[in-house]
């Protein structure tokens, strides 16, 4: 948490010989101020100008979608979000509500299971631990398509495919090992003498991990579920494996067999549902912002 | 920070007594480890083995696994697609990867500095790095990349008439999908401006004194200061890009297209297995790639004692 805070003013600062050469005329300063502003302003509207388009896209008329680079219109409508919702043979009041559920059952799966797993790794000492912190990396590493083929064929056996179980379930049996790491990170950090006099107060291991170790856990907590949620939100690939019959299907199923069927006439409502598939991930990075950019910063973490 | 420092620092033993017999605590170990331990077998290694069995098999998922020995393993060499779909991969990661970290840095580069509004500028070029991989994006970028495109209504401003379908082109339709993903360079960037906050001062104006040009100290101090993180993002960012799937998915409609120009391994090894219901010819597609990112990462963790620096270094 370095990150805001590095190199502290000093207060009085001894005169360096090379300070004349290091202070440059303050005009040449500003000017390289405003330059470097200004660069990054382009890049950030190169970057943003598509979804800021496809934003006011999504409030046009049918026939005025792509009228050209304009994020602006003469006029503007809700009509695209109207349709939006149940567009041809879909329906996205259904997938957005299927997207929360497996959304909020990955997020409990793993906050539960990966810090109750970086709880022993942090703070327990076992047999084989260092072998067994390696298999979290290890697994950190491990391409997801080696055990896709296998798990399929496991839950297809297990009747589980079509439901949502095969999406949620294992996340409380720990497999995301990024977030395993992550809090391991972060209860490293903390001290160890609040356990003791917790230990001494009469805390069994639970009695800390539950009123020691979470509570004070929540920056690595609210990064793991911030992270849990956009991709789960974002997955396209499980629930296309798994959730064939459209009661099920997730927005991204939803945009991507909407995608498929759309001519130019539809363009508008399927930028409307995008915008609105997107608008989750937004709120919840502006609710959290500095807690996600200062968590990725500080554990490495993508 | 990074992997290598992740092991348990040596640790001062307690002044209280601990409860239960010895150093270890193995019972309650065990009662915080099982839903980790249950899910290591049933989840990571059961799968892993059975893939690792599958991939020596012939089965479509109707009739009975039939062993077939390596006779996947010799299709895939003269299977062409199978070919194309490692050479757009490879392409991928060889061009996406370094493209990835040098604009990383030099955005971050550009945000180190006392700069207002640098709260907002760090979550403004972060946020897209959160939508990258949304199939909303990926649709969007349908649009700017086809025919009537953004990308092609302003090539049009400047006199660039009929460039025609960035998407729609062979040539052109990998290029695309770099830039989807190059867009959500963010993450990467953010670790990078981490990096560069806690580089010391004194040293580069030390070597400012000495008169070594911006450039020079960049070179000279500041990377080689950053070396850990850059190991750290060209091993995560190698790893995610030969895993990369949704984009191109979306983009190319599933097919890989046009003319398997997209043809991700991935893509190919999903169409194999799950449309084509090839399941052992893509369990063994899966245990090369595992096996080829495995020797990578080997490769990669050996070569850098060469060229990464701990500061702990003398």
């Amino acid at each position: 948490m370095t990150t805001t805070l590095s190199a502290p003013p000093q207060p009085t600062r001894v005169p360096r010989p090379w300070d004349a050469r290091t202070q440059r005329p303050a005009g040449n300063r500003v000017v390289k101020g405003v330059i470097k502003h200004a660069v990054l302003l382009c890049v950030l509207l190169i970057m943003l100008y598509p979804l800021l388009w496809m934003v006011g896209a999504s409030f046009r008329p049918g026939n005025q979608t792509f009228a050209g680079l304009s994020l602006f219109s003469d006029t503007y409508t809700l009509q695209n979000y109207a349709d939006g919702w149940s567009v041809g043979n879909l329906n996205f009041s259904r997938y957005f509500v299927n997207s929360a559920i497996i959304t909020i059952g990955q997020i409990v799966g793993n906050l539960v299971a990966c810090s109750l797993t970086a709880y022993a790794f942090a703070r327990l000492e076992f047999p084989f631990k260092r072998v067994l912190f390696g298999m979290v990396i290890a697994t950190m590493l491990l391409p997801q398509h080696v055990t896709l083929i296998p798990k399929y064929i496991i839950f297809n056996q297990m009747g589980w495919v079509d439901t949502y179980l095969p999406l949620t379930v294992p996340h409380f049996f720990a497999v995301d090992a990024f977030f395993i790491f992550l809090m391991v990170q972060f209860i490293r950090t903390l001290p160890k003498s609040l356990d003791e006099s917790a230990r001494i107060d009469g805390c069994g291991h639970w009695g800390i991990f539950w009123r020691i170790i979470m509570p004070m856990s929540l920056p690595a907590i609210g990064t793991t579920a911030m992270f849990t949620f956009v991709w789960a939100w974002n997955d396209l690939l499980g629930p296309l494996l798994y959730l064939p019959s459209s009661d099920l299907w997730t927005v991204s199923l939803g945009l991507n067999s909407f995608l498929d069927q759309t001519g130019q006439s539809t363009y508008g409502t399927l930028f409307a549902m995008a915008t609105l598939s997107l608008a989750p991930i937004v709120g919840f990075f502006i609710a959290s912002q500095r807690l996600l950019v200062e968590g990725i910063a500080t554990t490495g973490l993508k | 920070m990074t992997l290598a420092t992740a092991t348990e620092p040596p640790v001062a033993l307690p002044t209280a007594p601990r409860r239960g017999r010895g150093r270890t605590q193995l019972l309650p170990a065990l009662a915080f480890l099982t839903p980790w331990l249950v899910g290591m077998v049933l989840f990571t290694f059961g799968p892993m083995l059975y893939s690792l069995y599958l991939s020596f098999t012939r089965y479509d998922l109707l009739s009975n696994p039939e062993w077939v020995g390596l006779q996947n393993y010799a299709l895939m060499g003269s299977d062409p697609r199978f070919w194309k779909s490692v050479g757009v991969t490879l392409t991928y990661v060889v061009v996406f990867v370094p493209l990835l970290q040098v604009v990383s840095m030099l955005v971050a580069l550009l945000l180190n500095s006392r700069l207002r509004f640098l709260t907002g500028y760090r979550a403004l070029f972060y946020l897209p790095s959160l939508m990258g991989a949304s199939v909303a994006v990926a649709a969007l970028w349908r649009q700017v990349f086809g025919a009537d495109g953004l990308v092609n209504a302003v090539l049009g401003l400047v006199g660039i008439e009929n460039v025609g379908s960035w998407v729609g082109d062979p040539a052109r339709a990998l290029g695309t999908i770099i830039t989807l993903n190059l867009w959500a360079f963010g993450s990467t960037m953010i670790i990078f401006l981490a990096g560069l906050r806690q580089v010391p001062r004194e040293l580069l104006e030390a070597a400012e004194v000495d008169g070594a040009s911006k450039i020079r100290r960049f070179f000279s101090i500041t990377l080689p200061m950053m070396t850990p993180l850059v190991f750290f993002n060209v091993l995560m960012g190698t790893i995610n890009a030969f895993q990369s799937f949704t984009g191109a998915y979306v983009v190319s409609g599933g097919s890989g297209g046009p003319v398997d120009s997209t043809l991700f391994y991935t893509l190919y090894l999903y169409e194999r297995g799950f449309t084509q219901l090839q399941m052992g010819y893509a369990s063994a597609m899966a245990w090369v790639l595992l096996i080829v990112l495995a020797v990578v990462t080997g490769i990669f963790f050996r070569s850098s004692r060469y060229w990464v620096h701990y500061g702990d270094e003398s």
